[in-house]
């Protein structure tokens, strides 16, 4: 699967369209994690726990997207947009999707 | 007058801390920014002209999550009542979305330039939390990594 957030995929070309897809994951840390950040958070620094929470939700948020874009028999997904949302303190949504296309290189 | 010590005393430790902390961090991200210098990363995607063959191309993703300290809060107080730049914030701000940007450029070392750069910026604080005013922001920038045929 070919992830682009361009409206092409470079040195291919668009042989079908498959649709919109998407994904999203709401994810919170432990409160053991939390609470760590919160005493973090009076000093000052990198959240390093929300950092990896971040990083959990997108990449679950994308393959969820890519999944669904399997489904349908596509090969590549183009832009690919990510929104976030703060639902509750300590918990992060991301939101991925795309159009879902069917690729092949182009020859010669 | 002991609680107002230790507020004083907690204000003075988390003002070094956070600006040792920052300068630290400010340190550190040009010296990343300076070696990744000849590596192009642009905001938009359309108009990519090239006549090099494509070798792969791929989505690259960056996250960090900054947060602010007591002192910054304690002072930013002040300027959100009287109006202004709030520059404690800002630099929590730029912090987050530098230190993001440079995530995803590292993840994509080997890529020739990264395309169509975007940024999502969430705060993980609500502000119905009255407990938890304490600012903390969270970047994702992703963009499309190509890499050429040599």
């Amino acid at each position: 699967m070919i992830l682009t957030n361009i409206e092409s995929v470079p040195g291919m070309k668009i042989t079908g369209h498959c649709g919109m897809v998407s994904g999203s994951t709401v994810r919170a840390k432990n409160f053991v994690k939390d609470f760590g950040a919160g005493l973090k958070n009076i000093v000052g620094g990198e959240l390093k726990s929300y950092t990896e929470l971040l990083e959990e939700a997108r990449r679950e948020a994308i393959d969820r997207m890519t999944q669904q874009a399997q489904k349908l028999g596509a090969n590549a997904i183009i832009n690919v947009r990510l929104a976030t949302s703060a639902i509750t303190a300590g918990a992060a949504e991301v939101y991925a999707y795309g159009t879902a296309v069917k690729v092949q290189p182009i020859e010669g | 007058m002991g609680d107002l010590l230790l507020i004083i005393v907690i204000l003075g430790v988390t003002y070094a801390t956070g600006s040792i902390i920052e300068k630290n961090h400010f340190k550190k991200i040009r010296q990343r920014e300076i070696a990744l210098v000849k590596k192009p990363v642009v905001t938009f995607g359309k108009k990519l002209t090239t006549s090099k063959k494509i070798k792969n191309v791929e989505l690259v993703t960056g996250e960090a999550a900054i947060s602010g300290d007591y002192f910054k809060t304690f002072v930013s107080a002040f300027r959100n009542f009287f109006g202004g730049r709030m520059v404690s914030f800002e630099s929590i701000m730029d912090r987050a979305r530098r230190e993001a940007v440079l995530r995803m450029r590292e993840k994509a070392k080997n890529a020739d330039i990264i395309v169509n750069l975007r940024l999502e910026t969430a705060m993980l604080n609500t502000e119905d939390n009255n407990n938890n005013q304490l600012p903390k922001v969270s970047v994702i920038a992703y963009g499309t990594a190509i890499t050429y045929e040599r």
